[in-house]
C-alpha cells in the first residue's frame, strides 16, 4: 500500500506541471489557435516567478513568507506566460502569421528568455544561482489540511500535496464548467470551431482569441514556475523545463480537448514518467521515457481513424481567420 | 429625429483602420519593408543590451566581426550554417506541400544513428570512400523511412502531421539516449558516451571546413531545381495548394505525400550524417541541437526558396557565433542568441504582413 | 401586431450604391418591404441581389444612399446593428457550428446570464417551432442533420433573436420540392404573424407561388416593383433578362453520330453511405450535347465525377467506345489510368477554383495541369504551357495582366475561359461541363455556348450540366433529368417543354421508361 501511495504521489507531482501546460494549451486551442510555444512560455513563467521572489528578497533584504511568495510567484509566472502568448496573439491574430512557425519562434525566444535571465540574474546572487529563501520555499511544500490530511490512506493519497497541485485541479474544474456550462464558454468554442459562424453571431472573434490565448499562456507560465519552485526546489537550473511544454501539447490531444480528461491524462503521463522507478519491466529507462510520446501518437492515430466528431480538434485549429476573405 | 438623420449621414461609416490585401507589392518595396523590420528588431535588441550596460553598436559589431572578421570565425559560422541550411531544405519540401512537418530534428537524429552504426562497426571493413558513401546513404535512408511514418498515416487517415512528427522527435531522442547509455557506450567508462569516430569515418575537409558545406550547397541547387522545374516538384506544389485539384488532375495524392516526406526525411537524415561525420565525430543527444526547429524558421523566412535559405541560414549562424563571442568579451550570457534570434524572427514574420496587406486609414475629408 | 402596422414600410432603401473596385454591384437601388408581406427579390446571377442583402444585414456598408427602418434612417455597420433593428438574414451557406446542438447554435452569441439556461432556451425554441410549424429537435447535433433541418435551425435562430424582418438568400436552392413547400407554409405563417419577409431567388415559379410583390434587379439596378397577382412568368423574365425572351442559342445539327459512352446500372454511395446515384442508364453520343437537368444536389456532381474517375462506383459499368477500336469499361479506373488508356476525357467541374484550377498559381502552371507529366525526363516543360497559355489568351480573349498572374485575380468569366480552354485544348473525345456559365455575364455565357457548339461539331460528346432550363432547352440535343440520384427521364430538347422537364425534376415516374 505504501508503495502505491508513494507511486501515486510521485505521479501527481510529476503530472502537475504537465496539467498546467495542458490546460493552458487546451484553452488556447479552443479558440482555434495552435500555440506551439508552450515550452517557451513555461520557461518564461519559470524564471519570472522565481526571479520575482528572488529580486524582492534581494532588493529588500528580507525573507518572504511562504504564502506571499506563492502569490507573487503565481502572479509573475502568469504575467510572463501571458506576455509570451500576447506576442503570439499579436503576430497570429492581428498579423496573420503562420501559427506553427510563430509558436516555434516563441519557443526559441522563451528558452532564451529563461536561460538568459536565469544566468544573468544569478550573477547577483550570493551563491551565483537564482534561489529563494528557505522561508519562502515553505510556501511550496506539502500542505497539512486539518482533519483531511490525517485520514489514513486517503490523507496521504489526496490531501498532502503542495498548493499548486490543488490550484491546477481547481483550474481544470473551473475550465470544464466554463467551457460546457457558460455562455462565454460556448462562444469560445464556436470561435475555435467556426470563426465565421461566431462572427456572424456577433461574437468578437479577435477578442476571444486574444483572451483565451493570453490566459492560456499565463496558465502555462504557472506550470513553468512549478518546475522552478518545486521540481528544482526554488533554484534556477539551466534548461530545467526539458520538453515538458512539448508533452503538454501532446497531452491536449491525449485528452481530446477536454479539461476533465486532461486531469486523467496528466496523471497517466506523470505516472509514465516515473514508472521506471516503481515498475522496472526490464526495459531500458530511456526507452521507458518515450512511452508518453508513443501513447500520444497512438491516440492521434486512433482518433483520426475513428473520425469521431466529438473527440476531434476544434474545427479550424491552426487556421487564421480573416473576415473579409470569407 | 431629422437632426439625427443629418448627423448620421455625416458620421464616418467606414471603420477608421481597415486591412486590405495588396495585389502585388513591388520587389523593392518588399525589401524596404524587410529592412525596416530588421532595423526595428535590432533596435529592440539594443534596448536589451543597453539595459545590461553595454554599447549596442559595439556588441553588434563584435558579433559580426566574430562571424566574418577572421578565417577561423568564418569557418565556424559556416559550420553552424550547414545543418541549419540542410534542415531548412528538408522542411521546405514538406512545407511547400503544406505538410507541417516539425519532425526534422528527429530525422536528423535517426540519420545520425544510422550513419554512426557504420562508423562504429564497419570503419575497418570498408574502404574510406565506400564507408562515407554508405554512411551518407544509410543516414538518408533512415531519415526518409522515419519521415514516411507520419506521411503514411496522413495519407491514409488524415492523421494530424504536426503533432505526429513532433512526438516522433522524442522517440528518436530517447533512442539516442538509450544507445549512449547501453549498447554503444564507450568501453571502460560509466559516462553515457559513444566513442569518437575513427579517422576513416570522418568527412574530409575542403578550404578548412568539413566538406559537408559543399554537399549541402549542391543539395540546395538540387532542391531548388526539384521544386521549381521538376514534374514531381510541380505535383507536390499542386497538392499543397489544393488536394482536390491534384486528384482531379489524376495525381495520386497519398503517394505524393509519402514520396515528398521520404525525400524531406532523407535530406534531414543526410544532415545527421554530416553532423556526426563532419562536425562532431560522434553521436550524442546534441547532434541535432535544435537545428531541426530553427531550420523551420529559416525555411519560412526564406519563403521556402532554397537559394534564399542560404542567406538566412548564414545570418542565423552569424548570430549564434556572435553570441558565443560576446559571452567572453562582454560577459553577456550566450543564451542571448536565442533571445535575439527570437526577436528578429518575430519582427521578420510581422514584416510579411505589411508586404501582403496594407492598412487603409479612412479618408477624413472624403466623406462619401 | 397592430402597433407595427404603421404607415411606414419595414424597410425602405433609397438610391443605394455599392462599388467593388471598378464594378458597380448596386446602382441606385430603391425598394421597400412592408410588414405582413412576402417580397421576392428577383434577378439573375450577378444582378446585385446578394450585395443588396449584405448591406441590409451589416456585412457591407453602402457607398451612398439611405436605408430606413420603420421610417427612420439608420446606419447598419455590423450584423449586430442589423439584429438590433430586427433584421435577420438566413444565408445561403449556413453559418452553423457542426458539433453544437440546434439549441446551442440558436443561443450562440446572445447576451445573457453567465450560465446557460438550456431548459429555458429549449422551451422557447419549442414554442417558436410550434407557432410557425417547424419540425425541429433542439438537442440534435448539426452534423446529424439534413440540409433542410439545418435551414430550419437558421430560420429559428433569426426568429429567436426577435427578428421581425427576415431575409432569405436563395432558400430553396438546396431543398427538395416537398421541403420547399414546407418552407413556404412556414413563411406564410410568419407573414400572417406580421413579419416582413424578403426572399431572394431567381426561380420564377416560386416567386409566383409565394410572394405578394416582386422587386426586380438587373445589372445592379432597380427595374420595377410589381404586384405578384398582376404579373406572369413571361413579364418577369423580360424584366429580369432585359429583352423579349428568346435567348436564341444556336443549336447546330450534326448528322453522323455514334455511341461514345454507354452507362448502365451505375450505382454510387456517398462517403456517408447514402445512395448518391441509383441505377443510372444512358448513352452519350458523339456530336451531341446531352443536357443534365435537376434540382441542385440531385446527383449531378456525383455523376460527373464518377464518369471522370473521381467518385467511387459501387456497381455498374461505363463503357467507352472509341472510333474503330474495342470497347473498354472504365469503371473503377483512376483519371490517370483512363488517360493512359488513350481516352481523352475533359472535365470542367463546378468548383472552378477549388478543383479545376489552382487559385494561387498563374495561368502557365494551371494550363500545365493537364500535361505536366508529358515528355521524358524528370523535368516539366513550362515553355510549352506558357505558349499554350498565351495562345488561349489570344483565342478566347481572356482579360489578364499576363500569363504570370495568379488565376484567382481574374474575373469569373475569364477564369472559366482558362479552364474550358485548357480542357478543350486536350482534344477530348468526351467533354463534361458542370454549370459552366454560373456567375458569368451574358456575353461570357454566349462565348461558352459557342465553344461548346464548336466541340460538338467536331464530333465531341458533350455532357452539359445546367441549372437554367431555358438554356438547356435551346442548347442541348437531349436532356437527361435527374431526381434524387435517379434518372427520371430523357427528353428530346427540341420538342420538350419547360413544364415537362420541370415535372421530371421533382418526381420519378412510376414506370421508368428509358428510350
Amino acid at each position: 500500500m505504501d508503495t502505491f501511495i508513494n507511486f501515486f504521489n510521485a505521479a501527481v507531482l510529476a503530472g502537475t506541471p504537465l496539467l498546467f501546460g495542458t490546460l493552458g494549451e487546451l484553452l488556447t486551442e479552443k479558440s482555434g489557435n495552435l500555440n506551439l510555444g508552450v515550452e517557451g512560455m513555461m520557461f518564461m513563467g519559470a524564471i519570472s516567478g522565481l526571479a520575482a521572489v528572488f529580486l524582492l528578497e534581494l532588493g529588500f533584504g528580507f525573507e518572504m513568507s511562504g504564502g506571499l511568495a506563492v502569490l507573487i510567484a503565481i502572479l509573475f509566472a502568469f504575467l510572463a506566460g501571458a506576455l509570451g502568448a500576447l506576442i503570439f496573439s499579436i503576430l497570429v491574430v492581428s498579423f496573420r502569421t503562420q501559427q506553427n512557425v510563430t509558436g516555434l519562434i516563441l519557443t526559441i525566444f522563451g528558452i532564451g528568455f529563461g536561460n538568459f535571465f536565469g544566468e544573468f540574474l544569478g550573477r547577483f546572487a550570493p551563491g551565483h544561482a537564482v534561489t529563494i529563501s528557505g522561508l519562502a520555499r515553505e510556501g511550496f511544500s506539502g500542505l497539512h489540511i486539518p482533519v483531511l490530511s490525517d485520514i489514513p490512506v486517503l490523507g496521504p493519497l489526496l490531501f498532502q500535496y503542495n498548493i499548486l497541485v490543488y490550484l491546477a485541479i481547481g483550474i481544470a474544474i473551473v475550465m470544464a464548467i466554463f467551457l460546457n456550462r457558460t455562455r462565454f464558454g460556448l462562444n469560445l468554442r464556436a470561435v475555435g470551431e467556426s470563426p465565421a459562424t461566431a462572427d456572424a453571431a456577433s461574437i468578437n472573434v479577435t477578442r476571444y482569441k486574444y483572451l483565451a490565448t493570453c490566459i492560456g499562456g499565463g496558465i502555462c507560465g504557472i506550470g513553468g514556475m512549478y518546475v522552478s519552485m518545486i521540481t528544482t526546489g526554488g533554484a534556477w537550473v539551466h534548461n530545467s523545463i526539458q520538453g515538458l511544454g512539448w508533452i503538454s501539447v501532446a497531452l491536449v490531444i491525449f485528452a481530446t480537448w477536454s479539461p476533465s480528461r486532461a486531469l486523467l491524462g496528466a496523471l497517466v503521463f506523470g505516472a509514465l514518467s516515473i514508472m521506471r522507478f516503481y515498475l522496472p519491466l526490464g526495459i531500458p529507462m530511456q526507452i521507458y521515457d518515450t512511452f508518453p510520446y508513443i501513447a500520444t501518437i497512438l491516440v492521434l492515430i486512433v482518433t483520426s481513424i475513428r473520425q469521431s466528431k466529438e473527440h476531434s480538434p476544434p474545427g479550424l485549429l491552426g487556421v487564421n481567420y480573416f473576415r473579409e476573405e470569407r | 429625429m431629422s437632426r439625427q438623420s443629418v448627423s448620421n449621414i455625416n458620421e464616418p461609416r467606414v471603420p477608421f483602420l481597415r486591412i486590405a490585401r495588396r495585389h502585388a507589392t513591388p520587389r523593392r518595396q518588399a525589401w524596404l519593408i524587410r529592412t525596416v523590420g530588421l532595423l526595428a528588431a535590432l533596435f529592440t535588441g539594443s534596448l536589451l543590451i543597453l539595459a545590461l550596460g553595454h554599447n549596442p553598436i559595439a556588441v553588434y559589431l563584435d558579433m559580426v566581426d566574430s562571424a566574418f572578421g577572421s578565417r577561423i570565425g568564418f569557418n565556424e559560422t559556416v559550420r553552424i550554417a550547414v545543418p541549419l541550411l540542410g534542415s531548412a531544405l528538408a522542411v521546405g519540401l514538406a512545407f511547400k506541400m503544406k505538410f507541417w512537418n516539425i519532425g526534422t530534428e528527429g530525422h536528423i537524429l535517426i540519420g545520425g544513428i544510422a550513419a554512426t552504426y557504420f562508423a562504429l562497426f564497419h570503419y575497418d571493413t570498408l574502404p574510406v570512400p565506400v564507408l562515407l558513401t554508405v554512411m551518407g546513404l544509410a543516414g538518408a535512408a533512415a531519415g526518409g523511412l522515419w519521415g514516411l511514418i507520419p506521411a503514411f498515416f496522413r495519407a491514409k487517415w488524415n492523421t494530424n502531421e504536426t503533432l505526429f512528427t513532433l512526438m516522433l522527435n522524442y522517440v528518436a531522442f530517447g533512442f539516442i539516449l538509450f544507445l549512449q547509455a547501453g549498447p554503444w557506450r564507450r568501453a571502460g567508462t560509466d559516462f553515457p558516451i559513444i566513442p569518437m569516430f575513427e579517422q576513416a569515418a570522418r568527412l574530409p575537409r575542403l578550404f578548412g571546413i568539413h566538406i559537408g558545406w559543399l554537399l549541402i550547397l549542391s543539395l540546395t541547387v538540387l532542391v531548388y531545381l526539384y521544386l521549381n522545374r521538376s514534374k514531381q516538384g510541380y505535383q507536390l506544389t499542386v497538392v499543397g495548394q489544393s488536394e482536390n485539384t491534384a486528384r482531379y488532375a489524376g495525381m495520386n495524392v497519398g503517394r505524393i505525400i509519402m514520396r515528398t516526406m521520404l525525400f524531406s526525411g532523407a535530406i534531414a537524415g543526410f544532415v545527421g550524417f554530416i553532423q556526426v561525420s563532419g562536425a562532431n565525430f560522434t553521436l550524442d543527444e546534441t547532434t541535432a541541437g535544435g537545428v531541426g526547429f530553427t531550420g523551420i524558421t529559416v525555411a519560412w523566412l526564406a519563403h521556402l526558396n532554397p537559394l534564399i535559405m542560404v542567406l538566412v541560414a548564414m545570418f542565423i549562424a552569424m548570430l549564434e557565433r556572435g553570441a558565443t563571442r560576446i559571452q567572453t568579451t562582454f560577459m553577456i550570457p550566450d543564451a542571448i542568441a536565442s533571445l535575439l534570434i527570437g526577436i528578429i524572427l518575430f519582427f521578420m514574420l510581422a514584416c510579411e504582413f505589411f508586404i501582403h496587406y496594407r492598412l487603409v486609414i479612412r479618408n477624413r475629408k472624403g466623406g462619401h | 401586431m397592430n402597433q407595427q402596422t404603421s404607415t411606414f414600410p419595414a424597410i425602405q432603401t433609397q438610391n443605394l450604391i455599392k462599388t467593388f473596385d471598378k464594378v458597380v454591384a448596386n446602382d441606385n437601388v430603391s425598394f421597400d418591404v412592408r410588414r405582413g408581406e412576402i417580397l421576392a427579390l428577383l434577378g439573375e446571377n450577378g444582378s446585385g441581389k446578394t450585395t443588396l442583402m449584405n448591406m441590409l444585414s451589416g456585412i457591407y456598408f453602402p457607398d451612398s444612399g439611405s436605408i430606413e427602418v420603420d421610417g427612420k434612417e439608420v446606419s447598419i455597420r455590423s450584423p449586430k446593428d442589423a439584429f438590433g433593428l430586427g433584421i435577420g438574414m438566413v444565408h445561403q451557406h449556413f453559418k452553423l457550428v457542426d458539433v453544437f446542438t440546434a439549441a446551442e447554435n440558436i443561443v450562440l452569441g446572445l447576451p445573457g446570464k453567465l450560465f446557460l439556461d438550456r431548459k429555458a432556451s429549449t422551451r422557447e425554441i419549442r414554442e417558436i417551432s410550434e407557432r410557425y410549424g417547424f419540425q425541429l429537435d433542439p438537442d440534435k447535433k448539426i452534423y446529424n442533420m439534413s440540409v433542410s433541418e439545418k435551414q430550419t435551425v437558421e430560420i429559428v435562430k433569426v426568429l429567436y433573436r426577435g427578428a421581425d424582418i427576415l431575409i432569405l438568400d436563395e432558400p430553396t436552392a438546396v431543398l427538395t420540392p416537398q421541403e420547399t413547400e414546407q418552407l413556404f407554409t412556414t413563411l406564410r405563417n410568419m407573414k400572417a404573424d406580421g413579419k416582413a419577409i424578403v426572399i431572394i431567388t431567381h426561380k420564377l415559379n416560386e416567386v409566383l407561388s409565394v410572394s405578394d410583390r416582386v422587386h426586380i434587379l438587373r445589372k445592379g439596378k432597380s427595374i420595377a416593383t410589381v404586384n405578384t397577382p398582376e404579373t406572369n412568368q413571361q413579364e418577369l423574365t423580360e424584366m429580369m433578362v432585359g429583352r423579349a425572351i428568346s435567348l436564341k442559342i444556336h443549336r447546330p445539327l450534326v448528322e453522323v453520330k455514334e455511341d461514345r459512352l454507354q452507362i448502365s446500372g451505375l450505382n454510387c454511395l456517398s462517403p456517408e453511405g447514402v445512395q448518391a446515384l441509383q441505377n443510372i442508364n444512358f448513352t452519350l453520343q458523339s456530336g451531341e450535347i446531352l443536357g443534365i437537368a435537376g434540382i441542385a444536389g440531385s446527383g449531378q456532381k456525383e455523376l460527373c465525377e464518377a464518369l471522370a474517375g473521381l467518385y467511387p462506383v459501387s456497381s455498374g459499368s461505363i463503357l467507352y467506345h472509341p472510333e474503330g477500336a474495342d470497347t473498354t469499361d472504365i469503371v473503377g479506373k483512376a483519371p490517370k489510368e483512363i488517360r493512359d488508356m488513350g481516352i481523352t476525357m475533359a472535365f470542367v467541374p463546378e468548383d472552378r477554383l477549388g478543383m479545376g484550377l489552382v487559385a494561387n498559381m498563374d495561368m502557365t502552371d494551371n494550363v500545365m495541369l493537364r500535361h505536366y507529366d508529358k515528355g521524358r525526363g524528370p523535368f516539366a516543360d513550362r515553355k510549352r504551357s506558357r505558349g499554350l497559355a498565351e495562345g488561349l489568351i489570344d483565342q478566347l480573349e481572356i482579360v489578364t495582366p499576363g500569363v504570370s498572374t495568379p488565376v484567382r485575380r481574374l474575373s469569373g468569366g475569364n477564369v472559366q475561359k482558362v479552364l474550358l480552354g485548357r480542357e478543350i485544348d486536350s482534344a477530348p473525345r468526351v467533354l463534361i461541363v458542370a454549370y459552366p456559365v454560373r456567375g458569368l455575364d451574358i456575353n461570357s455565357s454566349y462565348t461558352i455556348y459557342d465553344l461548346l457548339n464548336e466541340q460538338k461539331k467536331r464530333g465531341v460528346a458533350v455532357l452539359f450540366v445546367g441549372e437554367d432550363l431555358d438554356v438547356l432547352l435551346e442548347l442541348a440535343d437531349r436532356i437527361l433529368v435527374l431526381c434524387g440520384g435517379q434518372v427520371s427521364g430523357i427528353v428530346d430538347a427540341a420538342n420538350a417543354t419547360k413544364e415537362e422537364v420541370g415535372l421530371l425534376m421533382t418526381q420519378v415516374p412510376e414506370e421508368v421508361d428509358i428510350s
